[in-house]
């Protein structure tokens, strides 16, 4: 096995090689890291924080016999680890390294994966585009002009560009899936409560998820296997075991696809509807059957969750003072001073505001009008979401209303911005799982997806439909183990 | 104009589970500085609550034994505001709708039983501890520690139904004997277990309407409660009566000086922006936990007060101090089994009561020491006259420390008791030879003189003669020389 | 509707945030602008829709026995700003609302 090519592996066949002792775990963890995929980074800026040394020690740690023995993980920078720095491309935490690792970090250790570096993101997951860090931009690996998706756009770029087989994110409104599908990458946000939370730095508590990225749906779910489970550090998770998704290349005849196709009447682009109509039609080649109807337009999810998230964050992000850890600004003579010259200074602009809504979506006087009434549109939505799956196993729609933009496009429009989540706030909402499936490039070469719901706990169906999207609904390519090959990015 | 004071409590139990109320991190006093701490009661970034069912536990027991609405669903919500003891800023209470609701608590107060409604009862999570400011090399701070963050925290709201700074203060006395009688906490008050604020409104007598209400703060020992209750009270009244308006403000009271201090900052001002806790799901309390934890509620206080004055025939007075402490009624009830009732509470409340002051013990530490039947053996003797009071009280003295039976003990101290007839009547007759001016006085009729000459003979005695023994035979001797009183 | 900016500055204090004065217009715009969009949700019929309790109502409660996240003496202000002899320090808070 030729070390130099290992890069181009999918997390199960890494892992597969390390098993059987083909391969080295140093070997495989240090496989995105040298050529070609450390010159992509230097143009992508997808990584913040990373430690050779850090890497070896784990790499020398690994347990051979494990379902990710050796593979490399990039994670965004909101996930907490224990040997570097937890920062949410935020100045307030500068130098923040964390007394304890998340769950989920936890648990893909307990898998002999080896986090290898943490992940760009919007200053504590708040935007879409990677563009709000304060360590500067993520580049989109396809189109270096273009945005790479966020608020995840660090670890997806780094598992499209190769650093690593698999990537881990948050998706509060559509920050895993919307980056996966900016840069031709799997995007998985399961089912509210079943990945912990614990260590996950909290923006919005009741629709933050953590997220898989990944190049291939098999390593969705072996990845997904390994850490999803009740926790009891987290009261939010459910109890119980996780669904099995062991299942996923057993195919999709019989079941049905919800088509909410009055979405995308307006305001998509022409790419993104080719891709859906692509897969329509490989999913109907594959014995599923397409169930037309129409669905509650996005604008009332987004509005939902714009007071929603920014309530929950306004309240989750006051632990930002200076008192016990981060930025303490230098000239705090007094208590008051203390916190309000820290977080103005060490918070960006976009959180500020975010932080402005949500406080007055609480506030006495607006919490009937705004925060109580979200909460029962949230029900609303809910119910929809509930009626729709009655009539079919999951549903097709896109993921984002336009390809990758560019940078700088809708950094000084918030609403604009806001309005790219449109179908994808709507899961987080509701606690259903999503999933963004790549479906190939557009003659512009440029990542097309398509957008995969299902109701709780459906993360088996999801990886189902995705793996006959993935293999073309062609029947003679569903064997177990089969890997498709990937649209790796090719200009720089 | 006659005034009359509206006056409600809001009372903080600190729970004595073993670990805090969102983590599990140690509960304990006297831990150095952020020791006691962990993710989730430090506040890092993504550290999450998960409750602490003993608390609830302890919650549901004092509301059932309040006779309040225990909630099968209640829910945790977010109080939003800045503080540096506040390791998150917001802190994790109960708001609109607790865990307990109504309920009342009866005491008395002139002899007679008053019974005070209750709003609610919830959980919540206690602030850290911030110091005073001072100076540190070149600059003043104040330090943080965070190990009380977290422990669990009772908050009971009565009706405003006080009228008076005693009421307040009976009462709180009853909450803190009722909470250290379910064992769900030590609530000492001078180390903040039990913290008590007030809101004080005067009204015109006569009038229903209620006046604007102030809050009273660091009312903490029952003392202070009244006193500073009364403080205010007088201070609303001055303003009224000089035609100013009372301002609704917070003020802190000042125990060392007994004055009332108005708080700078405005916390009617506070906008708390309180939304349900995401981090948490509702609070699900079943009927069957509820029946449950009925079950495990001891004999409470007062039922027991009754039922000593009833089975035991206890003098109010005698019932009322035994069941300050469910152990001390334990104890005197398994001593009761084998004694008179009346003197083993007596011996219970003036000797056990004042070797445990002495010597700063907790009832077990007596237990340990000098089990019922120990002092019940030492009774019984008392009882049978075998064993006159002062010997009684010597050789009690020596029970905590010394092993054995009171027969032994006196032994090895050398006791002797004379109890006999044939043993005293020589002591007797030798006073009665020995004191003729004082035999005379009593054969002339003056009765207060016998007591000297039995005085005597408990001195020739050495204090071990048992006196009715003394007091029977120096009747009948001098009944056979003349007038006997 | 119009936010006004003495709104802004009244929420910001509660978030204790400090807008330049310059901004503080900016920011009522936006805000504003937000909230109308958010108006849509007048338009949803929310009829019989109660507000949403989220988290799953199966979580076992916590026993109470002491774990072992408790951090070692000296961790937890190692990340502090500022620190001395195991306290956190803080400028000198005058009048202490949680006694």
């Amino acid at each position: 096995m030729n070390p130099a090519s290992l890069w181009r592996l999918s997390a199960a066949s890494l892992a597969a090689h390390v098993r059987s002792g083909e391969v080295t775990a140093a070997e495989a963890v240090e496989s995105g890291w040298g050529e070609p995929a450390s010159a992509w980074e230097r143009d992508v800026r997808a990584v913040v924080h990373h430690d050779a040394g850090a890497r070896a020690r784990a790499a020398a740690a690994v347990t051979r016999d494990r379902a990710l023995s050796g593979v490399p993980v990039v994670v965004k920078d909101n996930l907490c680890t224990t040997d570097l720095p937890t920062t949410c491309g935020s100045r307030i935490l500068s130098g923040y390294v964390a007394p304890y690792e998340a769950t989920v970090i936890r648990r893909l250790r307990a898998a002999g994966a080896v986090v290898t570096a943490k992940g760009n993101m919007d200053e504590f997951a708040m935007g879409s585009s990677t563009e709000f860090s304060c360590y500067g931009p993520t580049r989109n690996p396809y189109d270096l002009a273009l945005v790479p998706g966020g608020s995840s756009g660090g670890p997806a770029a780094a598992v499209a560009y190769g650093l690593a087989p698999v990537g881990l994110g948050s998706d509060t409104g559509g920050s895993v899936r919307q980056p996966a599908a900016f840069c031709g990458v799997y995007g998985l946000k399961p089912t509210y409560g079943r990945l912990s939370r614990y260590g996950l730095v909290a923006f919005g508590s009741s629709l933050d998820q953590v997220g898989i990225f990944a190049r291939h749906a098999a390593d969705v779910a072996i990845t997904y296997a390994a850490l999803a489970g009740p926790d009891p550090h987290d009261a939010t998770t459910r109890t119980g075991a996780a669904p099995d998704v062991s299942g996923w290349d057993t195919g999709v005849n019989g079941l049905r696809f919800g088509w909410p196709a009055n979405l995308w009447q307006e305001g998509v682009e022409p790419d993104v509807v080719a891709g859906l109509e692509e897969s329509a039609a490989a999913l109907e080649r594959a014995g599923a059957t397409r169930v037309a109807f129409e669905f509650l337009p996005g604008e009332y999810a987004v509005a939902t969750y714009y007071l929603l998230a920014t309530a929950e964050a306004s309240s989750n992000l006051s632990r930002f003072d200076g008192v016990r850890y981060g930025f303490r600004h230098p000239d705090s003579p007094d208590v008051r001073a203390l916190y309000v010259r820290s977080r103005s200074a060490g918070l960006g602009p976009e959180v500020q505001r975010r932080i402005l809504l949500g406080t007055y979506a609480l506030s006495a006087g607006y919490y009937d009008a705004y925060y109580l009434k979200a909460q029962r549109a949230r029900t609303r939505i809910r119910h929809e979401y509930s009626q729709a799956f009655a009539r079919c196993d999951v549903m097709l729609l896109p993921v984002a209303p336009t390809l990758p933009f560019a940078l700088g496009a809708k950094i000084d429009d918030p609403l604009a911005m806001y309005l790219s989540d449109i179908f994808t706030i709507g899961a987080n909402l509701a606690g259903i799982p999503g999933l963004s499936v790549p479906v190939g490039l557009t003659t512009g070469g440029l990542p097309r997806a398509v957008q995969l719901l299902g109701p709780e706990d459906s993360e088996p169906s999801l990886l189902r439909f995705a793996r006959a999207i993935e293999i073309r609904g062609d029947a003679r390519r569903l064997a177990p183990g089969h890997e498709t090959e990937f649209a790796w990015p090719t200009k720089r | 104009m006659a005034y009359e004071a509206v006056i409600g409590l809001e009372c903080h139990i600190q729970l004595s589970t073993r670990t805090k109320m969102f983590c599990a991190c140690p509960v304990g006093f006297g831990a150095a500085a952020n020791t006691h701490v962990c993710p989730v009661c430090l506040g890092l970034p993504g550290a999450l609550p998960v409750v602490n069912r003993a608390a609830i536990d302890a919650a549901v027991r004092l509301g059932l034994a309040l006779g309040c609405d225990v909630r099968g669903s209640s829910v945790f919500a977010r109080k939003n505001y800045f503080y540096p003891d506040m390791p998150k800023n917001y802190q994790i209470t109960q708001y609109d709708q607790p865990l307990c609701v109504g309920g009342a608590l009866t005491i008395v107060i002139d002899g007679a039983e008053r019974s005070f409604e209750l709003t609610r009862i919830h959980a919540e999570e206690d602030t850290g501890k911030s110091s005073h400011p001072e100076r540190l090399h070149d600059r003043r701070v104040s330090r943080v520690d965070f190990n009380r963050a977290g422990v669990p925290l009772l908050e009971l709201v009565t009706e405003p139904r006080f009228h008076d700074p005693d009421e307040c203060a009976v009462f709180l006395a009853a909450l803190r004997r009722l909470v250290r009688w379910l064992g769900i906490s030590d609530a000492d008050m001078e180390k903040g277990h039990l913290r008590c604020d007030a809101n004080v409104s005067l009204r015109p007598r006569g009038e229903s309407r209620l006046g604007v209400k102030t809050e009273l703060k660091n009312l903490n020992s029952i003392k202070g409660v009244g006193k500073g209750i009364t403080a205010e009270i007088a201070r609303q009244t001055r303003l009224l009566e000089a035609g100013d308006r009372v301002e609704q403000t917070t003020l802190l009271y000042d125990a060392d000086h007994d004055r009332l201090v108005v708080m700078r900052s405005k916390e009617s001002a506070h906008d708390y922006r309180y939304f349900p806790e995401p981090d948490l799901p509702v609070l699900a309390v079943s009927p069957a936990w509820v029946e449950d934890a009925r079950s495990r509620l001891p004999e409470l206080p007062w039922v027991r007060e009754e039922r000593l004055i009833a089975e035991h025939g206890l003098p109010v007075y005698d019932a009322a101090v035994l069941t300050e402490q469910r152990e001390a009624s334990d104890y005197f009830e398994a001593v009761a089994a084998r004694v008179d009732a009346k003197l083993a509470s007596n011996w219970v409340m003036t000797e056990v009561l004042r070797v445990l002051r002495e010597r700063g013990w907790s009832f077990a530490d007596w237990n340990a020491k000098v089990p019922p039947e120990r002092l019940a053996g030492l009774l019984t003797r008392v009882a049978s006259r075998e064993l006159p009071g002062p010997l009684a009280k010597q050789a009690f003295g020596w029970l905590p420390d010394e092993e054995g039976d009171v027969a032994t003990l006196l032994e090895r101290h050398g006791v002797r008791v004379r109890a006999s007839a044939d043993d005293l009547l020589p002591l007797v007759l030798a006073v009665i030879d020995e004191n003729p001016g004082p035999v005379e006085q009593v054969l002339a009729g003056r009765t207060q003189t016998f007591g000297f000459l039995v005085g005597q003979v408990m001195k020739k005695s050495g204090g071990q003669a048992v006196p009715q023994t003394v007091q029977e035979l120096l009747r009948a001797e001098l009944a056979k020389r003349g007038q006997a009183p | 509707m119009p936010i006004r900016r003495e709104e802004v500055e009244r929420i910001a204090e509660l978030a204790r945030l400090e807008l330049a004065p310059e901004r503080l217009e900016r920011a009522a715009a936006e805000l504003s602008r937000v909230l109308d969009f958010v108006a849509a949700l007048d338009r949803l019929d929310l009829a019989g829709c109660e507000p949403s309790v989220f988290a799953p109502a199966d979580a076992s409660l916590r026993e109470d026995v002491p774990d072992g996240d408790r951090l070692d003496a000296g961790r937890a202000t190692a990340m502090a700003p500022s620190a001395e002899d195991g306290y956190f320090l803080v400028p000198p808070i005058v009048e202490n609302l949680n006694p």
